[in-house]
């Protein structure tokens, strides 16, 4: 370690000795380093993107749909068949431990009025802990309770696209707004969460107690008043997979499915769209950190240019060394480490570039931009490994001079 | 074996033959010699006489084609290079005509160089250069740079730089070569004090007489061979020209044959 420490301090005598050459030589993994720094950024930048955006619908979120059905061998596609009510989603919510929320869906599109302005908009009835599993906050006004779900009172929550359309500027909080010519009080109005990464408007919604959206807004199988379109899950942190296992044997026992029978429902978990979506933006990252870890070997290649250059010009200071005793491991240390300290020393400036370019880059062309702990390391033992790969060739035929030739020398 | 203690070098046939091209070249043709311990040897010649090349054998610097060479008692033909590099480092101290000083580096970190490549206690080199550099009298210049040093404080530094690890043998190739005749005098002093008072064992090669007579022996080679081998008669005292020194003193100075 001692030999190590010796070894630099030589190493940096002799790069101080040439500074702009030294420099330059550092130049080409700086560059190396800070594009690979800023593009992993901005790679890992649009991974986290995504990440929150699939946050924004709901983390841990199950969705469960009615199964297919099987008419005479015609299968219709999930959804089909309307098996789930809203007693299985009070019974998930309560019954099983991996649960934090449940809560039934009915969704569909209506006009809306209010005065002389009109909007089509998508109706989702539900219970209040929707607004919990979709991470929806209540901007202005409250949410309804389980009790105005039971008595099915006319009461909703708008999404910010809404209020925009119907009120010009006013206040939207207990006006009344028409749907099917049957009046609703606006009891809240919902903050704006933008668009999905699929590009919909997620704020282009009203929210209104799933009874309420079930008698008098969404039309059709009255006959099956208790049955629900979907129900959405929230698995506690971590439970996703023990979720699904429990709500898929909750259900087959709710609904009497023997142990032949195919379940006539399907829940399916949001976490694995996102995996695949942060794993599409996390190889996008790497592969513009390939393309600029090219001007790495680039900058490798400098160094060992310059490196058989200082080699040649101290080929007398290294024969004296050698004249004095260093032996061929000496020699070797000593350029490999002058090698390494060149290229880390330059991998260091180069971090610190590729952070200040992905700040640049995240302030001037406004994308998110993430500088992480793994790839700072990588940087540093990438431009290391490059020192030895690059310095070991310089370095071996400086320790493997003749003495009486290196000291000849002019 | 009492006889093989007082012998430091011995070479037995000594040959050399380099190849240049399809001609060889016989640099040393058989050369059988000792030198023992305490001597203090002028080797000379005309170029290609092959003083180099028994220099540098004898340096540890290169390996003889056929024969052998004991240093110490040790025989040197079948070592491997980084054994002859710790034989240089413990055994041999060399002084070059071009002082081979490293630019932008003290004087007292010059003189340490060697110890860089032994195991030795570290705490010690500081302390260890210093008594080198005063035994050559530069103890006062000990941070200069080899550029603000004279020619013959430069000499010195690396008379101090061969001294550091207790060699059994300097080897000064050309020391005066590129000093005027005064230093030349005041370099051989310093060798002439470290042979008499320390039973250093020096070899100087120099194509100069005069500076040959400072020595106690002189050998000159010719055509890979030895031609003469003799002892000095009238041997010349460096310290003592010194203390009469005139400049006009070279004017009269006439080899002595």
């Amino acid at each position: 370690m001692n030999k190590v420490f010796q070894s630099m301090r030589i190493a940096f005598r002799a790069l101080r000795v040439n500074k702009l050459r030294s420099m330059l030589t550092m130049l080409g993994i700086i560059i190396g380093v800070g594009a690979v720094i800023a593009m992993v950024s901005i790679g890992s930048g649009a991974a986290d993107r995504i990440k929150q955006q699939i946050a924004s619908i709901g983390s841990n979120v199950i969705i469960i749909q009615g199964g297919s059905q099987n008419q005479g061998n015609v299968k219709t596609g999930n959804g089909n068949q309307q098996t789930l009510t809203e007693d299985d989603a009070v019974a998930i919510q309560e019954e099983l431990a991996s649960v934090l929320y449940a809560s039934p869906t009915q969704n569909g599109r209506q006009q809306v009025v209010y005065q002389n302005a009109n909007w089509q908009t998508q109706i989702n009835g539900v219970f209040p802990d929707f607004l919990a599993i979709r991470d929806i906050k209540v901007q202005s006004g409250e949410t309804f309770t389980m009790d105005q779900v039971r008595s099915a009172a006319k009461v909703c929550l708008l999404g910010k696209t809404v209020v925009d359309n119907l009120f010009n500027g006013e206040d939207p909080i207990g006006q009344t707004i028409r749907i099917r010519k049957i009046p609703f009080t606006v009891i809240g109005t919902l903050s704006p969460k933008g668009q999905s990464s699929q590009g919909q408007d997620q704020d282009d919604l009203i929210v209104m107690p799933i009874s309420t959206a079930k008698k008098k807004v969404i039309g059709g199988r009255q006959n099956n008043a208790g049955t629900v379109g979907q129900i959405m899950v929230q698995a506690r942190e971590g439970r996703t997979q023990v979720a699904l296992q429990e709500i898929a044997g909750l259900l087959r026992q709710r609904h009497r499915l023997n142990q032949n029978d195919n379940d006539d429902f399907q829940a399916r978990s949001l976490e694995e769209v996102a995996a695949a979506a942060e794993a599409s933006a996390n190889t996008t990252g790497f592969l513009l950190a390939a393309i600029a870890s090219v001007s790495l070997v680039v900058g490798g290649i400098g160094i060992m240019n310059i490196m058989l250059v200082s080699v040649t010009e101290r080929t007398k200071e290294i024969g004296l060394r050698q004249a004095v005793g260093a032996k061929t491991a000496d020699i070797l240390g000593q350029f490999l480490v002058e090698a390494v300290t060149l290229s880390l020393l330059g991998g260091v400036i180069g971090i610190i570039l590729g952070v200040l370019s992905s700040l640049a880059i995240s302030t001037f062309a406004g994308w998110t931009t993430l500088v992480s702990v793994p790839s700072i390391v990588a940087a540093v033992v990438f431009s290391a490994l490059v020192g030895i790969f690059f310095g070991y060739y310089p370095a071996r035929k400086a320790a493997l001079l003749d003495p009486i030739e290196a000291l000849r020398y002019e | 074996m009492a006889q093989q203690d007082s012998v430091l070098i011995r070479t037995e046939h000594l040959q050399k033959t380099y190849v240049m091209g399809d001609q060889k070249v016989h640099a040393l043709r058989g050369v059988s010699n000792t030198i023992d311990r305490g001597s203090f040897v002028a080797i000379m010649g005309p170029s290609g006489s092959g003083k180099s090349t028994f220099m540098n054998i004898i340096g540890c610097l290169d390996k003889p084609t056929a024969g052998k060479y004991f240093l110490d008692g040790v025989d040197i033909s079948g070592l491997n290079r980084d054994q002859l590099a710790e034989i240089r480092n413990k055994k041999i101290g060399f002084v070059f005509q071009q002082f081979n000083l490293l630019a932008r580096t003290s004087a007292l970190e010059n003189v340490e160089l060697p110890l860089l490549y032994t195991t030795d206690d570290k705490s010690k080199f500081r302390e260890r250069a210093m008594a080198a550099l005063e035994s050559v009298g530069l103890g006062h210049r000990i941070d200069n740079h080899p550029s603000q040093l004279s020619g013959g404080q430069q000499q010195r530094v690396a008379i101090a730089r061969s001294l550091i690890c207790n060699p059994q043998l300097i080897l000064a190739d050309e020391p005066t070569g590129a000093l005027d005749s005064k230093t030349s005098v005041e370099i051989m002093a310093i060798f002439q004090k470290l042979n008499q008072e320390k039973g250093m064992s020096i070899v100087v090669v120099t194509h100069e007489p005069d500076i040959a007579h400072y020595a106690d022996r002189i050998i000159v080679f010719k055509d890979g061979h030895v031609l003469t081998d003799e002892r000095v008669t009238q041997r010349r005292n460096a310290a003592h020209e010194l203390e009469n020194w005139q400049e006009t003193q070279f004017e009269e100075q006439e080899p002595v044959a």
